[in-house]
Parts: structure tokens; C-alpha cells; sequence
């Protein structure tokens, strides 16, 4: 592919983007602008914090485990964010302590438990794909279930916090921690930025990259580390959403036919970004919905997995 | 194994599950009930027992025939769409016919379940590969989509919070006069008994059965049919029950073959008995509230599944 025809590509949905931000800003504020603005801005900077965390983290595990069905959501990720989050208001709900400390320790936890669980499931280097998939599932309605299960047990009160806390879906943001992760959003981004040209060698597969020169397994663990602090963020912030990054990722690949990331990153976060102000767009005002945004992406995500695994013959990891 | 052992366990556990709960009713007390300890024995422990036993039964045995139909180990209501499209059923059942009584949503869920089933029994003629992992796999997605169809309708017309309660599989609602529909399932599970050897043959594929000169599509249909009036009764009386049809069949063709004659009563007896378990459990883990059975049957049956796919993936 001519790098002309990446930039026009880029470009063309960057503009699409910025109309669509433009549409969703603008749309209805009735000569209200101060109040429009405010309330539609903290939803658009969470959709913009989501979409670069998502799309990043989804690409990058894509590569580091050569398969364009694997993505950290459908391996049950963020349902393992949730169970930590729970378990931890569970036990230290009562006694006050500083959100700074609680998120950091809920971070540090999660971090520490995927990549002890992931590391676990990609030990093989030949693993089976489906075995994967299934068990990511299974794992994530476990998570759920064990969640759910504290959940019940809790007090009322630190469940209605609890609530706040994990689903703060796209309508209710929670400013005070939108605030917070901007620095470390802009941290994780840099640091994907840096080691984009050591993800373009593992496209050329592990053996490749070895006799190239790459520790391999230091580099899978860093990734790993990245991969479940964005994942983290983007379910502290919104939820768990399945099957955005799937979406996202596949779809730039198929526009995007490079080896790039830095080229696969910026569409795709863009992508996303598209999609979640556009698809909030419609389901608010449009076809003025009660619904959540994120039964549509579920849905369609959906959709589009099984139509891929049907198509691609289910031959192929690629 | 002999029979004996399992079945007086499950007696025994059936037992011991009528005198758990927050009204104490001592056992030692059965022939001088006073007038509160039988009303709430006859009420409502009686028949939750009673529909332990039945549901647990049900479910098990439909995911026994499903993975005989299908010729796959990890099917089971729950990975084939068949909960969710009975959940669908309920929903349209709740938007066209409010004030239907339990039987005509328990018959629209039918429907559902059982077009869900066939259009998912379709979709996987089309899968490619011999993978035994795709079905389940397309099948959990299957049912996601389905779900996430009757979760935006449920958001539209403001149902979530009841259809929630019917996601839930719970058994703290049973009482007398609103359960009596779970018996519907004991003659299907009596015919699946006496279809257990056709099953068998159609465990062994189309041409096999066929060359026998079994008449293929009619036993299909037939056991198609038998799951779904199981599964949607079982979903409209309880609720849903995730993955027990998938680990108690496959527990039981590891110690027992695949000869389903032989292994049928005992996969209704397991799924009894661990369902029994695991509500004696919801009640006592956090007295005098009760869990919703569902979330111990996820949590085990999630964490076993798993344990049964790595073990079967390492074949």
C-alpha cells in the first residue's frame, strides 16, 4: 500500500470524525451552549479515553498473539476487572480510604492476576484457538457469576457505590476519575507509540522475532502489563463493553492492509472513537432511544464474530 | 457403580433439603408438626425439593440429548441458544400478551426455544472443520446476540427489572400453586427414556443411522422438540441454569460410556443431586437471606467446564 493512499485513508476518517463530534456537540442545545457543552464534552473525552485505550490494546494483543478473534474483552478480561474491583469493596468497603489508593490497588491487582491468567492460557506456543476463545468465555461468566455472588452479599450502600463505580456507562461518566487517568491514559499511549516498531517484527511470528533479536518473553510480559492497565481503565470508566475492540480492530484491518502499528493504531482509535460518538449519537437523538449503547455494539459485535468465524473457515488463526 | 448408591444419596440430600431454611423445622419433630412448621413444609419446601429434583433432572438429560443430536461434547441448552431464545419468547410473551397466564408464556417460550434450537442446528451444518470447540463457541455467541436482542426490547418497553427475575435462576419463590408446571417435564423425560436407544444410533451420525434404517430426521425433530419443552419449562418456572446441561452429561459418559440406555438415569440422578447441593448451599452460606441458586450453579459449573475443556482439549 502507497503511503498516499494510508494518509488519504486517515485522513478521510479523520475528518468523518471530527464531523461526527462536531454533529454531537452541536445537535439541539437550544442557544443552551454552556450546559451542552459541559455535559456533552465529559462524554466525549471519556468516548475519546475509551477508544484510544481500547483500540490500542486490542491491536497489540491481536499481534502479540497472532490471532484476529482473540481480544482481551472476549478472553474475559474486563469480567476479571469487575470481580476485582467487587471483591475489594468487598472486603475494605467499610473503612475510608483515599480513591487514589483504592484505584491504584485495584489497578495493581488486576494487573498482576492477568497477567498470571493470560500468561497461563498463551503458555503454548501452538495453543488451540477455539480451546482459547471457549475457555475466555466460560472464565468470564465464572467471573460474573463469583461478582454477582458478593454483590449479594453486600451491604446496600456500598453497593449503590459499587454500582457508580463499575457501571458508569457512557450517560454518567465519573468526572473525578476522567480527571485522574488523563495523565496515565497519556502514558500508556506513549509507551505503545515507543515500542510500535518491536510489535511490527512479530508480525513476521515468534522465531522471526527471536532471531532478530527481540527477548521475546520479557517484551510479551511488558505488553501484557500495557494490555491490562488500558484494559482496567476503559472498564473502570464505562464498563465492559465485549466486543468494541473486536470490531474496531478487524474492521481496520481489512481497510488498513499494512504491517505498521503506528498506521494500524491511529485509524483504529480513531475507529472506535467514530463509532462510539456516532452510535451515541443515533441512539440518543436519532431514534431516541432508551436503549444503552452498548447493547447495539454487543449485538452487532456479535453478528460480525460469527459471520467472521464462518467465513474465514475457521481454518486459520490469522 | 451400582445404582443403589447414587439414588439413596439423592433421597437422602432431598431429605435433608426439606429441613434447611430460616423456619426450623427439626427433624426429630416430622410426627408433631405444630400448625406453622407443616404450612411452611407442605408450601413451599415440599415443592422446592420437588422441583430441585425435577429441574435439575431436566436440564441435564436435555444436554445429554443435545450432545448426542449435535455429536458434540459441549453443547447443552445454556451453549446453544436454546435459554435464550426461550427468553425471548418470554419477553414477546410479556409485550403481546401482558395478562397471559404462566401457560401461555411457558407456550411462547416453547416456540421460541424451539426455533431458536432449529435455526442454531442450521447455522452449524454450515460450520467448516471438525472442530469440536467451534459449535459451542458460535453457540455462546448465538445466544449472546439473541440476548442482547431481547435486552434492548427489554430497555425499550422498561422490563429489564423483570426480566431480570427470569434470568435468575431462583428457587426462593416456589411455593404450592405456582410450580406445578415443572411436572409437565417428567413425561418428557420419561419419553426420552424410551427414545434413549434411537438417540444413541443418531449419536452416531446421519449416514450411520440410515444405513440402520432409522428414520434420522423424525428422532431429530423429535429430541429437538422433548429439549425444548424442557428447557422453556424449566426457564419459565425457575429460571436459567447456566452450564449444568453441559458438565453432568459429560461427567457421567466419563465414567459410564456413551450408551445412553445405560447412562440416562444416571445423568438425571447427578443433575438432581448436584442442583440439590448447590441450593442447600444458596440457603446456608449467608442465612436468613438466600443466593440466588444460579450464581453457585455459574460459579461451579463455570469453574468445571473449564476443568472438562482443558482435560478434553489435552485428547
Amino acid at each position: 500500500m502507497k503511503h498516499k493512499q494510508i494518509y488519504f485513508r486517515l485522513v478521510m476518517l479523520l475528518l468523518l470524525v471530527l464531523l461526527s463530534i462536531g454533529l454531537f456537540m452541536t445537535y439541539q442545545t437550544y442557544g443552551n451552549w454552556q450546559f451542552a457543552l459541559t455535559l456533552r464534552g465529559k462524554k466525549l473525552l471519556a468516548f475519546v479515553i475509551v477508544g484510544l485505550l481500547t483500540s490500542f490494546s486490542t491491536i497489540s494483543f491481536q499481534t502479540i498473539t497472532q490471532s484476529h478473534f482473540l481480544t482481551p474483552s472476549i478472553l474475559g478480561f474486563d469480567s476479571l476487572y469487575v470481580l476485582v474491583q467487587t471483591t475489594l469493596f468487598f472486603y475494605f468497603g467499610q473503612t475510608p480510604t483515599h480513591p487514589m489508593i483504592m484505584f491504584g490497588l485495584n489497578v495493581g491487582l488486576m494487573v498482576i492476576f492477568s497477567v498470571i491468567l493470560f500468561g497461563f492460557l498463551l503458555r503454548k506456543e501452538s495453543q488451540d484457538l477455539f480451546l482459547l476463545l471457549m475457555i475466555g468465555m466460560v472464565l468470564g461468566t465464572f467471573f460474573r457469576s463469583v461478582s454477582t455472588f458478593l454483590q449479594v452479599l453486600m451491604d446496600p450502600n456500598e453497593y449503590d457505590k459499587l454500582q457508580g463505580k463499575l457501571f458508569a456507562s457512557f450517560s454518567n461518566v465519573d468526572v473525578s476519575l476522567l480527571y485522574m487517568v488523563i495523565p496515565i491514559v497519556i502514558g500508556i499511549i506513549l509507551l505503545f507509540w515507543i515500542v510500535s516498531p518491536t510489535l511490527d517484527v512479530f508480525h513476521l511470528g515468534t522465531c522471526q522475532a527471536i532471531n532478530l533479536g527481540i527477548n521475546v518473553q520479557r517484551f510479551r510480559w511488558f505488553i501484557l502489563f500495557l494490555i491490562s492497565l488500558s484494559v482496567a481503565l476503559s472498564t473502570a470508566l464505562i464498563g465492559p463493553i465485549t466486543f468494541l475492540g473486536f470490531i474496531v480492530a478487524n474492521i481496520t484491518y481489512q481497510i488498513l492492509p499494512v504491517y505498521k502499528h503506528r498506521y494500524l493504531f491511529v485509524f483504529s482509535a480513531l475507529l472506535s472513537i467514530l463509532m462510539l460518538v456516532l452510535g451515541q449519537f443515533l441512539v440518543e437523538h436519532i431514534f431516541h432511544m432508551n436503549t444503552t449503547l452498548s447493547v447495539v455494539i454487543e449485538f452487532s459485535g456479535g453478528v460480525y464474530f460469527i459471520w467472521k468465524l464462518l467465513s474465514e473457515r475457521g481454518k486459520t488463526l490469522q | 457403580m451400582k445404582k443403589s448408591i447414587p439414588i439413596i444419596s439423592l433421597v437422602l440430600l432431598a431429605v435433608l433439603s426439606l429441613f434447611i431454611g430460616v423456619q426450623s423445622i427439626p427433624i426429630q419433630d416430622i410426627f408433631q408438626l405444630s400448625e406453622t412448621q407443616s404450612l411452611v413444609l407442605w408450601t413451599t419446601r415440599v415443592p422446592r425439593t420437588i422441583s430441585l429434583v425435577i429441574a435439575g433432572a431436566t436440564i441435564s438429560v436435555s444436554g445429554l440429548i443435545m450432545q448426542h443430536l449435535t455429536q458434540n461434547k459441549f453443547v447443552s441448552p445454556t451453549t446453544a441458544g436454546t435459554m435464550d431464545s426461550a427468553r425471548l419468547g418470554m419477553l414477546v410473551a410479556m409485550l403481546f400478551f401482558p395478562s397471559g397466564t404462566i401457560l401461555v408464556k411457558s407456550l411462547v417460550a416453547f416456540i421460541f426455544a424451539f426455533l431458536g434450537t432449529v435455526l442454531f442446528i442450521q447455522l452449524i451444518r454450515v460450520l467448516p472443520g471438525k472442530n469440536q470447540l467451534m459449535v459451542p463457541l458460535v453457540g455462546v455467541m448465538f445466544g449472546n446476540i439473541v440476548g442482547s436482542i431481547v435486552t434492548f426490547f427489554a430497555y425499550q418497553y422498561q422490563l429489564i427489572q423483570n426480566m431480570t427475575s427470569w434470568l435468575q435462576g431462583s428457587f426462593s419463590t416456589i411455593s404450592k400453586g405456582n410450580y406445578e408446571l415443572i411436572y409437565v417435564t417428567v413425561p418428557v423425560l420419561i419419553i426420552c427414556y424410551l427414545y434413549a436407544y434411537q438417540f444413541t444410533i443418531v449419536g452416531m451420525g446421519e449416514e450411520f443411522s440410515i444405513s440402520v434404517g432409522m428414520n434420522y430426521k423424525l428422532v431429530h425433530l423429535i429430541g429437538l422438540l422433548l429439549i425444548s419443552v424442557a428447557s422453556s419449562v424449566v426457564l419459565v418456572t425457575i429460571g436459567g441454569l447456566p452450564f449444568l446441561g453441559v458438565i453432568i452429561p459429560n461427567i457421567v459418559s466419563l465414567m459410564l460410556g456413551d450408551y445412553m440406555k445405560d447412562t440416562l438415569w444416571m445423568t438425571a440422578v447427578s443433575g438432581s443431586i448436584f442442583l440439590v447441593i448447590a441450593d442447600i448451599l444458596s440457603r446456608v452460606i449467608y442465612p436468613p437471606y438466600e443466593l440466588p441458586v444460579s450464581l453457585i450453579v455459574g460459579a461451579l459449573g463455570s469453574f468445571i467446564f473449564v476443568i472438562l475443556l482443558v482435560k478434553g482439549a489435552k485428547k
